[in-house]
């Protein structure tokens, strides 16, 4: 096992166990990696790269909790990567996906990239699309720090709603993400 | 929205994730989906009379076990298939081989041992032309609750996890179907129950694709 699957791993798992501190970290070196893996792959549209790392870093967050801590992260990555890479290919055309190496699995932790582009699409504007009830949650736990009893007091929802509108909330962000193309 | 914004909002507060609930789903869904099945299968088709009987012939337990050994292969492999990158499926394969060889070498030293006269009815039985079709509609129940449980999971590579979903839950029709069913040969089991559940696997590799699509 290379050294970055350790460490990914270890910080994955803590992040699974609540701490985000550790999850923070998983997210950012895993974004260097999916940077590098993307821009390889969509050489000839340096445009999407940013946007398709957004959407499989959304995609690996909702999806957390189908990782078995018993299999090697790289393999979980890198088939989620696939998955999103495929359908980005499958929404615009069908011919690049015939010239794409898809399968090289250990190559996801081969490089990785801090340089982050500009990301075509404005999460910030999909997430003004959401309904209040989502919307709302995500803005005050999420971006303003706030806790989630005090969103239920500052929204007058209840806390399991201020919860379940953070959930839905990502989930359909990513789906929207999709849809955006 | 920069990229490290968003993951400054993905991870903030991003608790506990209670990763052992998808498996707590997928068991009790097949509670559910045997129960309906059994259900189904008694309320249509009738428990065999005979079914007392027939559970002191080793036959009897030798189809019963062949049904739930496939099913058990199908339903591991199909909770494998349902997660990202997990897709060990070596050994599942390799026992689904093994069975089926097993199968198969009793059903010809069956026919081989019947006289020539009886050879197509030991094959054939009474209901060599409804059992497929029965197994497969038995099924549904099965496939319904293994794609909704494979939904709780992100599988990757749909049309194996489809077909995988359609293969557990035409073995599970299969052996909910085996209550019924009053054939006791090894050469009408590996034809016409395999048969069944090969039918049910090419449907969910039809339809795994746009039913599991995430």
């Amino acid at each position: 096992m290379s050294a970055s699957e350790d460490r990914l791993r270890n910080l994955l798992v803590r992040g699974l166990e609540g701490e985000s501190v550790a999850y923070l970290r998983f997210l950012r070196e895993l974004s260097a990696f999916l940077r590098a893996f993307l821009k390889r792959r969509l050489a000839g549209l340096p445009d999407e790269v940013e946007d398709l790392v957004q959407e499989t870093l959304i995609a690996v967050h909702v999806q957390r909790h189908t990782y078995d801590s018993g299999q090697p992260v790289t393999a979980w990555l890198h088939a989620i990567a696939r998955y999103k890479l495929i359908d980005f290919f499958r929404l615009r055309s069908r011919q690049e996906i015939h010239n794409t190496p898809l399968d090289d699995e250990p190559e996801l932790m081969a490089e990785s990239d801090q340089d982050a582009a500009e990301a075509r699409r404005d999460v910030t504007k999909l997430l003004a699309g959401l309904p209040d009830r989502q919307r709302l949650p995500i803005v005050h736990v999420k971006l303003e720090g706030r806790s989630v009893a005090e969103t239920a007091r500052l929204t007058g929802m209840s806390e399991s709603a201020v919860k379940v509108g953070i959930h839905r909330g990502i989930k359909a962000l990513a789906a929207r993400m999709r849809d955006d193309g | 929205m920069k990229t490290d914004d968003l993951l400054v909002l993905l991870a903030a507060g991003a608790g506990p994730v209670d990763t052992r609930l998808p498996v707590r789903r997928f068991r009790w869904a097949l509670v559910m989906a045997t129960l309906a099945g059994i259900v189904v299968m008694a309320a249509s088709l009738g428990v065999r009379p005979t079914l007392g009987r027939d559970t002191g012939l080793p036959m009897f337990w030798f189809k019963e076990l062949f049904c739930l050994a496939l099913a058990a292969i199908g339903l591991v492999a199909a909770l494998r298939i349902a997660r990202p990158g997990a897709t060990r499926l070596a050994w599942p394969m390799a026992l689904l081989a093994a069975l089926l060889v097993v199968m198969g070498a009793a059903a010809g030293f069956q026919l081989w041992a019947a006289p020539a006269q009886d050879r197509l009815g030991v094959w054939l039985g009474l209901s060599w032309n409804q059992c497929p079709f029965n197994i497969v509609v038995l099924s549904a129940p099965f496939f319904i609750a293994l794609i909704w449980g494979m939904k709780q999971l992100a599988p990757t590579r749909l049309r194996l996890a489809g077909a995988i979903a359609g293969f557990g839950s035409g073995a599970m029709g299969a052996l909910v179907y085996s209550l019924h069913c009053p054939e006791l040969t090894a050469p009408f089991i590996v034809t016409w129950y395999v048969l069944g559940m090969l039918v049910s696997t090419g449907l969910g590799a039809l339809l795994g694709p746009r039913l599991l699509r995430w």
